[in-house]
This record gives structure tokens, sequence and C-alpha cells, in this order.
């Protein structure tokens, strides 16, 4: 189930945290205004980060 | 897995100039997979706006774009419209835009019945210039305009647009974000006006004054605020007292479209 990978773009992200609160899984985490990605072994690959950010700031990639 | 939104944007717009949080990106991210869905020939469709922060979502689409002046957005995408009949016409812009300066072109695009998608995004606020009160500020909610809560009852937008002739009226909340695209190809696939309302947060000038301490609690708000219509219709008065129907309000299809309807005037004039 996992194999994930989470690319953070990091000049799009504006810090909203909107992807950390609504990941099922605590995948992600903030560090002050960007979102880092501690636990990616986690990801169920339920998209919800991908959807919910506004800033086209986080891929969810499938390998 | 990841989607291509980049395909669809202008080289060099991102990151764009919403907020931390702001709703409109997300609602942009749905309308992108929307029109991908429907396979929409950009060079053949229209993204038409008037003035505001949501109004300024087509600049950053790789389409055929119109950032027109505030309120009008409706009418010059009628122009478009009817000018050429076989593009894809899509409005998209906020509440304050098009309800309160806009009202007007707004009910009449409806009443013409005319084939295009309008995305309306309400924020209820006027963000861009600093959370004046729009037409969709709850009663008793906090503007800069009313610092002691609003005494204006509210537009119900979907309530507005089918009791104005809209032939599709559907809501969803920038919560939802699977049901933004999949209720804008509705709308695009159907024949006459469709307009999707889209709930939306503005942390920046409504949020925070209105005891949102942050984008999450507003985002949270929408999420808990959305009742799908099947459900309500189980619901009591009182269970649904503060909510939002979401899905398809509206659909009829009976009604004649508005260039169909205009075609025929053509060919009775060219004595045909
Ligand atoms: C003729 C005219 N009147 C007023 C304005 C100022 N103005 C710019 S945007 C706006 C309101 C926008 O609110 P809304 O459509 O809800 O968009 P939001 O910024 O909330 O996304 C106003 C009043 C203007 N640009 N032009
Ligand atoms: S895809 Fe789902 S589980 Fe994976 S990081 Fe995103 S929100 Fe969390
Ligand atoms: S939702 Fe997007 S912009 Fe917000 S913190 Fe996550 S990646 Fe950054
Ligand atoms: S002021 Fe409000 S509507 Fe405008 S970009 Fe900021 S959050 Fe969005
Ligand atoms: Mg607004």
């Amino acid at each position: 189930m996992s194999g994930a990978r989470l690319e953070i773009i990091e000049r799009n992200c504006k810090g909203c945290s909107i992807c950390v609160e609504f990941c099922p899984k605590n995948v992600l985490e903030m560090d002050v205004f960007l979102v880092t990605v501690p636990r990616p072994e986690d990801c169920i690959k339920c998209m919800q980060c991908e959807l919910l950010c506004p800033d086209f700031a986080i891929k969810v990639h499938d390998e | 897995m990841a989607y291509d939104y980049e395909k669809s944007i202008r080289p060099g717009k991102l990151p764009h100039i919403w907020c931390p949080g702001c709703g409109h990106g997300i609602v942009m991210k749905g309308l992108i997979r929307a029109m991908d869905t429907c396979g929409l020939d950009r060079k053949n469709t229209a993204v038409v706006s008037g003035i505001g922060c949501a109004s300024r979502l087509p600049g950053y689409l790789d389409a055929c774009t119109l950032h027109t002046a505030h309120g009008r957005a409706a009418a010059f995408a009628t122009g478009v419209k009817m000018a050429k009949p076989e593009m894809n016409v899509i409005c998209c812009g906020g509440d304050g835009d098009g309800t309160a300066i806009g009202g007007n072109h707004f009910i009449h695009a409806c009443r013409r019945n005319i084939d295009m998608t309008y995305v309306l995004m309400n924020n209820f606020i006027y963000g861009m210039t600093g959370g004046q009160f729009s037409p969709c500020t709850p009663t008793g909610a906090k503007a800069s305009t009313t610092p002691y809560g609003n005494p204006d009852p509210i537009f119900d937008i979907s309530k507005l647009a089918i009791g104005a002739g809209a032939t599709f009226v559907a809501r969803t909340t920038a919560a939802h974000p699977r049901e933004i695209d999949k209720l804008i190809v509705q709308g695009i696939q159907h024949k006459g006006m469709a307009i999707i309302e889209v709930l939306d947060d503005c942390p920046t000038t409504y949020g925070r004054r209105n005891k949102f301490r942050s984008v999450i609690d507003m985002m949270k708000y929408l999420k808990a605020s959305a009742v799908p219509v099947k459900a309500a219709s189980k619901m009591t008065a009182e269970q649904l007292e503060g909510k939002f129907l979401t899905g398809v309000l509206f659909h009829d299809t009976d009604k004649p479209e508005y260039c169909a309807q205009y075609a025929d005037i053509i060919k009775k004039a060219q004595g045909a």
C-alpha cells in the first residue's frame, strides 16, 4: 500500500496547512510556513492533500 | 495519480495572487479537471469574468479568456455566445461581482437560458476591496462596513438563479473538491444556463472578522454545513437550520435555449 512519493513545489506553497489538517494519516507537518513530509510511508494515496491545496503545491505520485 | 494542472495554466503564472488558504485556488483546480473531463478544446472555450479576487481566475487559464468590467461577466459572455454559438462559454466570479453590481446581468442571463456555465464563488464578502458586505454576507456577520453586524437578509444565489429561469442549478463548497468538478461537468454538458455556486472561504477579510481563527476553521465549517439534497429530504427544518443544501438543486431540460431560439428568428427573417 505504501510507495507514494509526495512532491512539494516549494515555490507555490503558502503554508496554509490545509493539506496537513485534512490528511487522514498524519503524513504531513508544517515547518513554520512550509509543508514537510515526515511520514511518506503512511500515505494511502487518498489525494485529499492534492485536491484541497489551493496553491498547486503538493502532488501525490504513484511509485 | 498526480494531476497535470500545469498544462492548463499559462506559463509562469504560478504562484497565483490569492491569499494563503483562499478557496478560489481549489475551485480553479476543479474547473480545470471539469474542462479536461469534458474534453473542451481550449481554443474553442471562452472563460469570462468580471472584477474581484474570484474574477482573477481566467487570467491563469490557457484558454480564450476575458477579464471584463465589474459585474459584467454574464453580459460579455452573452455577447461571445451570440456571436459564436459553437464556442463553449464559462463565466466565473464572486458573490459581489455576480449578485451586487452584476445582479441584473446575472438574472437576465438566467432568464434567457443561454447556453453557458457560470461558476459563482460565494465567499460571503467583497474580498478584493477589503471585506465590505455583499448580498451574500450572512445576517449578523461582521464586515468592514457592518462592524456591529449585518442587518440585511441574504440572497440565496441558487434560489435566485432558479427563480430567474436558469435550467441547471447546483451547489457545493470548496471543502468538497471532487463535487466541484462533478457538478461543473454536468453544467457544461447541460444545454442552457447552468449555475454552479461554490461556497468558498476568504480567511483574510471574512474569516478573521467572524470568529474563524484560521482557514482550517473556515474549511471545517464549510464541510460541516453542507447537506446533500437527498439527505436533507429526511431532515426537519430544525436540523437544517444554518445548513446549506448541496448537489443538483434544479434541472430542467424542456425550456428552450436562447441561441437556438435566436437561430430560428434569423431563419424567419431570411424568409426560410
Ligand atoms: C465599477 C466598480 N465598482 C467597484 C469596484 C471595486 N471592487 C472591485 S472588486 C469588488 C468586489 C468583489 O467581490 P466578489 O465579487 O465577491 O469577489 P471576491 O474578491 O470576494 O472574490 C469591488 C466592489 C470596481 N472595481 N469597479
Ligand atoms: S494522499 Fe492522503 S494520505 Fe497521502 S499525504 Fe495526501 S492526504 Fe495524506
Ligand atoms: S495546502 Fe498547499 S499551500 Fe497549503 S500548506 Fe499544503 S502544500 Fe502548502
Ligand atoms: S482577500 Fe479573500 S478572496 Fe481575496 S485572495 Fe485573499 S482570501 Fe481570497
Ligand atoms: Mg466575494
